[in-house]
C-alpha cells in the first residue's frame, strides 16, 4: 500500500471524533490527489473539525479537485453541501460558476447560500475566454443584486461580501455602488449597513 | 427549560392570516385558533394598539387549560407582547410573574427582558427568594421552581444593579444554563471582564446545545473580547454569525458619531466574512 492508502484507511478506521480529525489532517497534509474522494466524503461525517481540515486540504490541492467536488455534491445533506460549496468558493475555479449561482439563489439552507454568495464574487474570471467572461460577470452580478434583497440579514450580508469582490471588475462598479448606496439608506439591519460601509472604504 | 413544542410553527406552513383576523381569532371559540393567533401577532410584530390590547386581555384567559393546569394562550400572549415592544404591557406582564403556570412566568420574564422596564425589577427579584438553595427541580417536571434563567437575564438586561448580590451566587447553581445567565447578567451589571471570560470558558463545554446558548449570551452582552473565541467555537456558523452580529451592533452603538468604523468593528466583520 502507498502512504496515501494508509492514511485513507486511518480515516476509515478512526473510531473517535478526535482520531478522525487527526487522521483527516494527516491525509490533507499528504497533498495527494488520490485523497480527494475521501476528503470529500468527510464532509458528510458531521464532524466539523474533520470537515474544516478536509476543506483546507482540498483547497490546497486546488483545480485538480474541482471536477470531483462538482460531481460529488451531496444533494441530501446540507451540512456536507455547505462544505463543498465553501471549498469550491475558496479554490475560485470558474467551472464552479453554475453550481454557485444555483446554490446562492435557490438552496434552502442558509449556510449553503452564504458560502455560494461569497464565492460568486471571487472566481478567477481571467480563466474564462473573453465572451464567456462577460456573460459570467453579468450572471454573477444579477444574482448577487437579487440576493442582496433577501429577507435573511445573513444572506444580504454575504451578498455585500460577494459584491465587494465583484466590484474589482471596472464595468460592474457602477451598479454595485448604486446598490450599496441604496442598502445604506434602506436596510433595517445595522450590521448590514456597517458591512456596506466597510465595502466602500 | 423551554416549553416543549413552543415556537415550532414556521411562517411557511401557517394558514394565512391578516392582523384583523388574528386579533379577532384571539376571542374565537376554538382555543387552538386563539393560541395560534397570539403566536402569529408576535411573529409578524403586529404593533397596533388593538393587537397589544387584545394580547393583554389574553393574559387573563381562563378557557384554554392543559391537563396540568397550564395556560397555553397566556404563554403565547406573554411571548408575543415582548416582541411588540409596547411598554403598556408591562404591568400585566409583571402580574404574570405570579401566575401558577411556570411557563407563563418564564414567558413573562423573557418579555420583560425585552421591554427593559425597571418597574419589573422588584417582582423579578422576589422570584429569586430563597437563593440557590430554593432553585431546585420541581419533582416530575422538566423545570426548576422558578424560571431562573429568564429572571436573571431580565435583571441583567434591565440594569438592575440592586440585584447584583442576589444574582452572584447563581454562578454556582448546578445547572450550567443558570450559571451562564448569572455570568451574563453579572457582566451587564458590572462590565467586569471576569464574567465575560467565564462565558468564553464555557465555550469549551462538551455540550453543543450549551455552547450555542453561550454564543447567544456573548452576542447579547456584546463582549467584544470574545470575538475570536466565538469564531473558533465548535458550533454551526449560523450561531457564530448571530453572536458576532450582536457584538458588532453593540460596538456600533458605543461608537455613535465617532469615525465611521472602528478597528474593533472591522475586526468583527472580518471574522464574520470568514464564516460565510
Amino acid at each position: 500500500m502507498t502512504n496515501t492508502q494508509h492514511l485513507i484507511r486511518a480515516v476509515a478506521e478512526a473510531d473517535s471524533s478526535a482520531l478522525m480529525v487527526a487522521a483527516v489532517q494527516k491525509l490533507a497534509a499528504a497533498k495527494d490527489p488520490a485523497a480527494i474522494p475521501t476528503l470529500i466524503t468527510v464532509f458528510g461525517y458531521n464532524n466539523p473539525g474533520a470537515a474544516v481540515a478536509a476543506v483546507a486540504g482540498l483547497t490546497e490541492l486546488g483545480e485538480v479537485a474541482v471536477p470531483q467536488l462538482l460531481a460529488q455534491i451531496d444533494d441530501y445533506n446540507y451540512g456536507a453541501r455547505a462544505y463543498s460549496i465553501r471549498t469550491l468558493a475558496a479554490i475560485r475555479d470558474p467551472r464552479a460558476l453554475d453550481i454557485l449561482l444555483a446554490a446562492a439563489a435557490t438552496d434552502f439552507a442558509p449556510s449553503v447560500r452564504r458560502a455560494a454568495t461569497k464565492g460568486l464574487g471571487n472566481l478567477y474570471w481571467h480563466q474564462l475566454d473573453i465572451p464567456e467572461r462577460h456573460i459570467a460577470h453579468k450572471r454573477a452580478l444579477e444574482t448577487l443584486l437579487s440576493i442582496s434583497q433577501d429577507t435573511d440579514w445573513s444572506i444580504r450580508y454575504a451578498a455585500i461580501v460577494g459584491l465587494q469582490a465583484l466590484a474589482k471588475i471596472p464595468d460592474l462598479q457602477e451598479p454595485i455602488q448604486a446598490r450599496f448606496e441604496e442598502m445604506l439608506a434602506t436596510d433595517a439591519e445595522e450590521a448590514v449597513r456597517a458591512r456596506v460601509q466597510l465595502a466602500q472604504i | 427549560m423551554k416549553e416543549p413544542g413552543a415556537e415550532e410553527y414556521s411562517a411557511e406552513n401557517a394558514p394565512p392570516l391578516t392582523p384583523e383576523q388574528a386579533i379577532a381569532n384571539l376571542n374565537s371559540p376554538d382555543t387552538s385558533l386563539r393560541y395560534y393567533a397570539a403566536w402569529w401577532l408576535g411573529k409578524f410584530r403586529v404593533q397596533s394598539p388593538e393587537a397589544v390590547d387584545a394580547l393583554i386581555a389574553a393574559l387573563e384567559d381562563e378557557a384554554d387549560r392543559t391537563e396540568l393546569g397550564g395556560y397555553p394562550l397566556r404563554r403565547n400572549a406573554a411571548r408575543a407582547l415582548g416582541k411588540l415592544g409596547d411598554a403598556k404591557a408591562v404591568p400585566s406582564l409583571i402580574k404574570c410573574l405570579e401566575c401558577p403556570d411556570f411557563y407563563v412566568r418564564e414567558a413573562a420574564a423573557q418579555s420583560l427582558e425585552m421591554l427593559r422596564d425597571p418597574a419589573a425589577v422588584s417582582v423579578l427579584v422576589q422570584l429569586l427568594d430563597g437563593g440557590v438553595a430554593a432553585a431546585v427541580q420541581v419533582p416530575g417536571r422538566p423545570h426548576l421552581t422558578q424560571p431562573y434563567e429568564a429572571v436573571i437575564e431580565a435583571l441583567g438586561a434591565i440594569g438592575a444593579t440592586e440585584a447584583i448580590a442576589l444574582i452572584q451566587p447563581f454562578q454556582k447553581h448546578p445547572t450550567p444554563r443558570v450559571q451562564c445567565a448569572a455570568a451574563r447578567a453579572m457582566y451587564q451589571l458590572t462590565q467586569d471582564p471576569i464574567y465575560g471570560e467565564r462565558l468564553v470558558k464555557m465555550l469549551d463545554s462538551s455540550d453543543l446545545k450549551l455552547r450555542r446558548v453561550v454564543l447567544g449570551d456573548l452576542g447579547a452582552i456584546g463582549y467584544v473580547a470574545a470575538a475570536e473565541a466565538i469564531a473558533n467555537a465548535t458550533v454551526e456558523n449560523s450561531f457564530k454569525l448571530l453572536a458576532l452580529k450582536g457584538i458588532l451592533e453593540h460596538q456600533l452603538k458605543e461608537e455613535l458619531d465617532v469615525s465611521p468604523l472602528s478597528d474593533n468593528a472591522i475586526k468583527v466583520m472580518n471574522l464574520m466574512d470568514s464564516l460565510l
